[in-house]
Protein backbone atom coordinates (compact mmCIF):
# COMPACT_ATOMS: atom_id res chain seq x y z
CA UNK A 1 0.00 0.00 0.00
CA UNK A 2 1.52 3.79 -0.51
CA UNK A 3 1.86 5.85 2.03
CA UNK A 4 -0.20 8.78 2.15
CA UNK A 5 1.04 11.77 0.66
CA UNK A 6 -0.76 13.98 3.43
CA UNK A 7 1.61 12.31 5.95
CA UNK A 8 4.64 12.71 3.97
CA UNK A 9 3.83 16.35 3.58
CA UNK A 10 3.64 16.78 7.45
CA UNK A 11 7.65 14.96 8.26
CA UNK A 12 9.72 18.01 8.22
CA UNK A 13 12.03 16.32 5.92
CA UNK A 14 9.54 16.55 2.71
CA UNK A 15 7.58 19.44 3.99
CA UNK A 16 9.05 21.84 1.18
CA UNK A 17 8.21 19.39 -1.54
CA UNK A 18 5.55 19.36 -3.95
CA UNK A 19 3.23 16.82 -4.64
CA UNK A 20 4.87 14.97 -7.64
CA UNK A 21 7.79 14.49 -5.57
CA UNK A 22 6.10 13.09 -2.65
CA UNK A 23 4.36 10.70 -5.13
CA UNK A 24 7.95 9.65 -5.86
CA UNK A 25 8.63 8.84 -2.30
CA UNK A 26 5.61 7.27 -1.65
CA UNK A 27 6.38 4.49 -3.99
CA UNK A 28 9.63 4.29 -2.65
CA UNK A 29 8.68 3.83 1.38
CA UNK A 30 7.76 1.07 2.87
CA UNK A 31 5.05 0.11 5.67
CA UNK A 32 5.67 -1.23 8.79
CA UNK A 33 3.80 -2.61 11.38
CA UNK A 34 4.57 -3.84 15.06
CA UNK A 35 2.69 -4.72 17.95
CA UNK A 36 3.62 -3.50 21.58
CA UNK A 37 7.28 -3.92 22.96
CA UNK A 38 8.73 -5.53 19.76
CA UNK A 39 12.66 -4.17 18.97
CA UNK A 40 12.94 -2.30 15.98
CA UNK A 41 16.12 -1.53 16.23
CA UNK A 42 18.95 -3.22 17.92
CA UNK A 43 22.10 -0.75 19.17
CA UNK A 44 25.40 -2.28 17.06
CA UNK A 45 23.80 -3.88 14.03
CA UNK A 46 23.96 -2.31 10.67
CA UNK A 47 21.63 0.47 9.82
CA UNK A 48 19.31 -0.11 6.62
CA UNK A 49 16.32 2.12 6.73
CA UNK A 50 15.25 5.43 7.51
CA UNK A 51 12.28 5.35 9.88
CA UNK A 52 9.28 7.54 10.55
CA UNK A 53 6.46 6.97 12.91
CA UNK A 54 3.33 7.15 11.39
CA UNK A 55 0.82 6.02 14.35
CA UNK A 56 2.04 4.91 17.88
CA UNK A 57 5.14 5.68 19.72
CA UNK A 58 8.85 4.25 19.93
CA UNK A 59 11.11 4.36 22.46
CA UNK A 60 14.74 5.36 21.23
CA UNK A 61 17.16 4.15 24.13
CA UNK A 62 20.95 2.77 25.38
CA UNK A 63 21.13 -0.20 27.48
CA UNK A 64 24.47 -0.33 30.12
CA UNK A 65 26.45 -3.69 30.19
CA UNK A 66 24.22 -3.81 33.50
CA UNK A 67 21.31 -3.59 31.83
CA UNK A 68 20.21 -0.24 32.71
CA UNK A 69 18.47 1.53 30.47
CA UNK A 70 18.52 5.46 29.21
CA UNK A 71 15.78 6.28 27.20
CA UNK A 72 17.06 9.16 25.23
CA UNK A 73 14.08 10.47 22.95
CA UNK A 74 10.18 9.30 22.52
CA UNK A 75 8.97 9.16 18.62
CA UNK A 76 6.05 10.43 18.12
CA UNK A 77 4.12 10.40 14.71
CA UNK A 78 5.68 12.65 12.13
CA UNK A 79 8.88 12.50 13.64
CA UNK A 80 12.16 10.16 12.61
CA UNK A 81 14.46 7.75 14.41
CA UNK A 82 17.50 6.26 12.95
CA UNK A 83 18.56 9.46 10.87
CA UNK A 84 22.16 9.34 12.19
CA UNK A 85 23.60 5.97 10.98
CA UNK A 86 21.60 5.88 7.48
CA UNK A 87 23.79 9.34 7.07
CA UNK A 88 27.05 8.38 8.49
CA UNK A 89 26.98 5.14 7.65
CA UNK A 90 27.85 3.57 10.78
CA UNK A 91 26.07 0.86 12.69
CA UNK A 92 22.88 1.56 15.20
CA UNK A 93 23.88 4.08 18.19
CA UNK A 94 20.81 2.93 19.98
CA UNK A 95 18.08 1.01 20.34
CA UNK A 96 14.57 0.92 19.15
CA UNK A 97 10.93 -0.32 21.04
CA UNK A 98 7.63 0.28 20.43
CA UNK A 99 5.68 1.58 23.02
CA UNK A 100 1.94 -0.18 21.38
CA UNK A 101 1.33 -0.76 17.98
CA UNK A 102 2.83 1.17 15.75
CA UNK A 103 2.58 2.02 12.08
CA UNK A 104 6.17 2.89 10.44
CA UNK A 105 6.91 4.40 7.07
CA UNK A 106 10.46 3.35 6.36
CA UNK A 107 13.06 4.12 3.56
CA UNK A 108 16.00 2.30 2.65
CA UNK A 109 19.37 3.70 3.39
CA UNK A 110 20.13 3.92 -0.43
CA UNK A 111 16.93 5.26 -1.83
CA UNK A 112 17.72 7.83 1.00
CA UNK A 113 20.39 9.00 -0.80
CA UNK A 114 19.01 8.61 -3.92
CA UNK A 115 16.09 10.95 -2.77
CA UNK A 116 18.85 13.58 -1.58
CA UNK A 117 20.21 13.79 -4.77
CA UNK A 118 17.13 14.13 -6.70
CA UNK A 119 15.73 16.40 -4.35
CA UNK A 120 18.15 18.41 -2.90
CA UNK A 121 16.13 20.82 -0.98
CA UNK A 122 15.46 18.09 1.26
CA UNK A 123 19.22 18.44 2.88
CA UNK A 124 18.19 21.33 4.49
CA UNK A 125 15.72 19.97 5.95
CA UNK A 126 17.77 16.85 7.34
CA UNK A 127 20.30 19.19 8.87
CA UNK A 128 17.03 21.14 10.66
CA UNK A 129 16.07 17.26 11.84
CA UNK A 130 19.93 16.30 12.77
CA UNK A 131 20.52 19.57 14.25
CA UNK A 132 17.61 19.56 16.99
CA UNK A 133 18.44 16.35 17.54
CA UNK A 134 22.34 17.06 18.65
CA UNK A 135 21.10 20.19 20.72
CA UNK A 136 18.19 17.69 22.57
CA UNK A 137 21.32 15.01 23.32
CA UNK A 138 23.60 17.86 24.51
CA UNK A 139 21.26 19.12 26.71
CA UNK A 140 21.01 15.16 28.13
CA UNK A 141 24.62 14.93 28.01
CA UNK A 142 25.17 17.67 30.46
CA UNK A 143 22.37 15.87 32.56
CA UNK A 144 23.97 12.64 32.90
CA UNK A 145 27.75 13.92 33.11
CA UNK A 146 27.71 17.24 35.22
CA UNK A 147 24.51 17.13 37.34
CA UNK A 148 23.97 14.84 40.56
CA UNK A 149 21.18 14.31 39.77
CA UNK A 150 20.18 11.38 42.16
CA UNK A 151 21.12 13.40 45.09
CA UNK A 152 18.62 16.18 43.74
CA UNK A 153 15.99 13.94 43.51
CA UNK A 154 16.67 12.39 46.77
CA UNK A 155 16.00 15.98 48.44
CA UNK A 156 13.08 16.81 46.63
CA UNK A 157 11.43 13.62 48.23
CA UNK A 158 12.65 14.53 51.56
CA UNK A 159 11.20 17.91 51.12
CA UNK A 160 7.85 16.16 50.14
CA UNK A 161 7.07 13.93 52.51
CA UNK A 162 3.37 13.80 53.33
CA UNK A 163 2.62 14.85 57.07
CA UNK A 164 0.77 12.70 59.68
CA UNK A 165 -2.95 13.57 58.61
CA UNK A 166 -1.63 12.91 54.99
CA UNK A 167 -0.88 16.41 53.88
CA UNK A 168 1.60 17.50 51.33
CA UNK A 169 1.98 17.45 47.28
CA UNK A 170 1.69 14.95 45.13
CA UNK A 171 4.59 15.11 42.42
CA UNK A 172 4.87 14.08 39.06
CA UNK A 173 8.36 12.83 37.50
CA UNK A 174 7.58 15.89 34.93
CA UNK A 175 7.61 18.03 38.15
CA UNK A 176 9.83 16.33 39.73
CA UNK A 177 12.60 16.76 36.52
CA UNK A 178 11.71 20.90 36.48
CA UNK A 179 12.46 21.06 39.88
CA UNK A 180 16.02 19.29 39.55
CA UNK A 181 16.89 21.23 36.46
CA UNK A 182 16.76 17.92 34.51
CA UNK A 183 14.97 15.50 31.73
CA UNK A 184 12.15 13.82 33.02
CA UNK A 185 14.01 10.62 31.90
CA UNK A 186 16.67 10.92 34.33
CA UNK A 187 14.33 11.47 36.60
CA UNK A 188 12.74 7.97 36.24
CA UNK A 189 16.25 6.32 36.21
CA UNK A 190 17.14 8.37 38.98
CA UNK A 191 13.95 6.57 40.87
CA UNK A 192 14.69 3.03 39.93
CA UNK A 193 18.57 3.70 41.33
CA UNK A 194 17.46 4.83 45.05
CA UNK A 195 15.08 1.48 44.30
CA UNK A 196 17.66 -0.79 43.46
CA UNK A 197 19.79 0.89 46.67
CA UNK A 198 16.90 0.37 48.83
CA UNK A 199 16.28 3.41 50.19
CA UNK A 200 12.67 3.70 48.49
CA UNK A 201 10.38 1.40 47.31
CA UNK A 202 7.98 2.37 44.02
CA UNK A 203 4.35 1.08 45.08
CA UNK A 204 2.39 2.13 42.27
CA UNK A 205 1.01 5.82 42.79
CA UNK A 206 3.53 5.76 46.32
CA UNK A 207 6.91 6.82 46.87
CA UNK A 208 7.46 4.78 50.55
CA UNK A 209 11.12 5.92 51.94
CA UNK A 210 12.46 3.12 53.35
CA UNK A 211 15.53 4.23 54.67
CA UNK A 212 15.65 7.88 55.10
CA UNK A 213 18.89 8.16 56.78
CA UNK A 214 20.48 6.46 53.82
CA UNK A 215 18.52 9.16 51.48
CA UNK A 216 19.54 12.10 53.17
CA UNK A 217 23.01 10.47 52.60
CA UNK A 218 22.32 10.65 48.95
CA UNK A 219 21.25 14.06 48.75
CA UNK A 220 24.49 15.17 50.96
CA UNK A 221 27.33 13.33 48.58
CA UNK A 222 29.00 16.07 46.53
CA UNK A 223 28.43 16.38 42.78
CA UNK B 1 -11.70 3.07 43.71
CA UNK B 2 -8.23 2.54 43.00
CA UNK B 3 -5.83 5.84 42.43
CA UNK B 4 -5.46 6.58 38.53
CA UNK B 5 -4.00 8.73 36.59
CA UNK B 6 -5.46 12.69 36.19
CA UNK B 7 -6.28 14.16 32.47
CA UNK B 8 -6.96 17.60 32.07
CA UNK B 9 -9.22 17.51 29.29
CA UNK B 10 -8.32 21.66 28.14
CA UNK B 11 -5.07 20.12 27.50
CA UNK B 12 -5.96 16.86 26.10
CA UNK B 13 -6.31 17.03 21.72
CA UNK B 14 -7.25 13.62 21.86
CA UNK B 15 -4.36 12.38 19.93
CA UNK B 16 -4.84 8.80 21.56
CA UNK B 17 -1.06 7.85 21.62
CA UNK B 18 -1.75 6.99 25.79
CA UNK B 19 -4.25 4.33 24.50
CA UNK B 20 -2.21 2.80 22.37
CA UNK B 21 0.81 2.39 25.20
CA UNK B 22 -0.89 1.48 27.77
CA UNK B 23 -0.80 -2.38 28.45
CA UNK B 24 -3.80 -2.58 30.88
CA UNK B 25 -6.07 -0.86 28.35
CA UNK B 26 -6.90 1.40 31.01
CA UNK B 27 -7.30 4.27 28.64
CA UNK B 28 -9.87 5.03 25.75
CA UNK B 29 -11.01 8.05 23.68
CA UNK B 30 -14.71 9.21 24.37
CA UNK B 31 -16.20 12.22 22.23
CA UNK B 32 -12.37 12.82 21.10
CA UNK B 33 -11.26 12.86 24.98
CA UNK B 34 -9.14 10.50 26.56
CA UNK B 35 -11.03 8.63 29.50
CA UNK B 36 -9.79 6.78 32.39
CA UNK B 37 -11.49 3.74 32.69
CA UNK B 38 -11.69 3.22 36.17
CA UNK B 39 -12.46 -0.81 36.33
CA UNK B 40 -8.86 -1.08 35.27
CA UNK B 41 -6.40 -1.02 37.99
CA UNK B 42 -3.57 1.04 36.67
CA UNK B 43 -0.23 -0.01 37.71
CA UNK B 44 1.20 3.17 37.64
CA UNK B 45 3.91 2.88 34.87
CA UNK B 46 4.15 5.84 33.77
CA UNK B 47 4.25 5.51 30.08
CA UNK B 48 1.16 7.75 29.34
CA UNK B 49 2.20 10.55 30.94
CA UNK B 50 5.67 9.94 29.28
CA UNK B 51 4.52 9.59 25.63
CA UNK B 52 1.61 12.57 26.06
CA UNK B 53 2.73 15.34 24.12
CA UNK B 54 0.64 17.91 25.33
CA UNK B 55 1.13 16.87 29.30
CA UNK B 56 -2.58 16.32 29.60
CA UNK B 57 -1.38 13.23 31.45
CA UNK B 58 -0.40 12.96 34.98
CA UNK B 59 0.73 10.24 37.32
CA UNK B 60 1.56 12.12 40.89
CA UNK B 61 3.30 10.17 43.26
CA UNK B 62 2.76 10.63 46.83
CA UNK B 63 5.79 10.50 48.82
CA UNK B 64 5.32 8.41 52.12
CA UNK B 65 7.79 7.67 54.62
CA UNK B 66 7.75 3.72 55.86
CA UNK B 67 6.45 3.10 59.38
CA UNK B 68 9.65 2.27 61.67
Amino acid sequence: MAVQLEFLKSILYFSDLGLAELESISKIAFEKTADRAEMVLLEGEPAANLYFVASGVVKVFKTSAEGKEQILSIVRPGESFNDVPIFDGGPNPVSAQTMGPVLLYGIKKNDMETIIENHPQIALNVIKVLASRVRHLVSLVEDLSFKHVIGRVAKILLEHIRDEIGRGPRLTQQEMAAMAGTAREVVGRSLKALEEEGVIKLDRHRIIITDKEALQKIMEEPS
Amino acid sequence: MAEMPVIDPEKCDGCGLCVGVCHLNALAIVNNVITIIETVECDWCTDCELVCPTGAISCPFEIILQEP
